[in-house]
């Protein structure tokens, strides 16, 4: 089962995090169609958080079509995300690396680049995503 | 359950001469998990004894859980736990819960019998024998056995080390998947309540300087750094300053609105929720201490 993480002070919203990890998991093949996500309670008593970020978390995935509710049983993978071809990852990650690599010599520092990614991650609408 | 659990309008109390609160207007919706911070003196505790019943308002009014605060009524839905969590230390634990059953129409005593069986504390002890951590968890015990619409504690960790407060915390984070409840938490410390809080309220000088659903807060408000020197021609479109803070010759500026177009010259990120609480205590510091650089509020 997925062993969640919240961190705090990143900027990125602790129910977006639980909603990443999930995506995460499913890109690579960490969870499958059926497996059950841990229960609201056990995510909330395990990272010590508020139930209503993990309920806001389990809904966002559900309006994502990844997971669904069953009642009384708990909350299902729904879907799987497939994962990009070996190749195409690595030329993204190269691209990557050169923008890393010119953020620093901008004179970024690691934790400026994070909060800029996690803000730009967290703003960017892909055309044609809802 | 009722939609909204707090409603307070215009809430004030003075003491004497000194307004501990003043022109209090919240409107917390059920559910939620609020953090009340602000530095002492803010009027957190004034505000809490008020919500439950501890104490009388001046002025204004008070619903909780769509009642008017009175004898008798909303407040047997009401808990309250300070923050000595106190209790009678010569009390077993078994006669702590028989107190409760005796003073409380609402008491369901199994609750707090499992609760304190889970965390392997003895009916038998002596309360004054308890590590404060245990005694924190017998206090929050018999708070969640009256089955509490609205659970009210000021500072609950605040005497606890980092051990004792993850469990009581994780304690309540449990309780409340449970069976949904609204929680007040105050605390001086922002930084640990991020993970626990889905609303915030921030406190100070016996005012509210900001209140809402912490996600929103956090989405409708940016960090805008750039050159001091042209402070006044930053790309702020319509959005309102709060707040701000110049370091060498750079200046941050927190703006609350629709982000703000990029401007080269300026670079514009999310705060988190320490930095936001700062922000907005340090604006009000300036406003209510005449400083040089007056936040725009309003």
């Amino acid at each position: 089962m997925i062993e969640f993480r919240v961190e705090t002070g990143s900027g990125v919203p602790p129910y977006l995090q639980l909603v990443h990890q999930v995506e995460h998991a499913l890109r690579l093949g960490q969870l499958r169609v059926g497996d059950r996500l841990p229960t609201v309670k056990e995510v909330a008593k395990r990272l010590v958080i508020n139930p209503n970020t993990v309920l806001k978390a389990y809904r966002e995935l559900e309006h994502k079509g990844l997971a669904k509710g069953r009642p009384g049983q708990g909350t299902f993978v729904e879907r799987e995300l497939a994962g990009l071809p070996v190749e195409r990852q690595a030329e993204l990650r190269t691209a990557l690396d050169s923008w890393l690599a010119s953020a620093y010599q901008a004179g970024m520092d690691a934790d400026g680049i994070a909060a800029m990614v996690a803000t730009a991650l967290h703003e960017f609408r892909p055309e044609g995503s809802t | 359950m009722t939609e909204t659990a707090i409603a307070a309008t215009r809430l004030g109390k003075r003491y004497g001469q000194k307004w501990a609160l003043r022109d209090c207007t919240l409107r917390v919706p059920a559910g939620r998990v609020v953090g009340l911070v602000g530095p002492n003196g803010a009027g957190k505790s004034t505000l809490m004894n008020l919500l439950v019943g501890l104490d009388r308002p001046t002025t204004g009014e008070l619903d909780l859980l769509g009642e008017r605060v009175g004898p008798n009524r909303a407040l047997d839905r009401v808990a309250y736990i300070d923050q000595e969590h106190t209790l009678y230390r010569n009390f077993r634990v078994h006669e702590v819960l028989k107190a409760g059953r005796l003073l409380n129409p609402r008491w369901h005593e199994q609750d707090a019998v499992d609760r304190l069986h889970e965390l392997n504390i003895p009916l038998t002890s002596k309360v004054g024998r308890l590590s404060g951590g245990q005694r924190a968890q017998v206090a929050v015990a018999a708070a969640l056995a009256r089955r509490p619409d609205l659970l009210i504690l000021d500072e609950p960790v605040a005497s606890l080390d980092p051990v004792a407060r993850r469990d009581l915390m994780a304690t309540l984070m449990a309780a409340k998947a449970d069976r949904d409840c609204t929680i007040v938490l105050s605390s001086h410390v922002v930084s640990e309540l991020e993970r626990l809080c889905d609303h915030l309220v921030v406190l100070d000088h016996g005012e509210v300087r900001l209140a809402g659903d912490i996600d929103d807060l956090l989405d409708g408000h940016r960090l805008l750094t750039g050159p001091a020197a042209t402070a006044d021609r930053a790309p702020v479109g319509t959005c309102r300053v709060v707040h701000q803070e110049r370091a060498g010759d750079q200046v941050s500026l927190l703006v609350r609105g629709a982000p703000p177009a990029a401007d080269p010259a300026w670079h514009a990120r999310r705060v988190n929720l320490e930095e936001l609480v700062m922000h907005y205590l340090a604006s009000a510091a300036d406003t209510t201490g005449g400083g040089k650089h007056p936040a725009v509020l309003g």
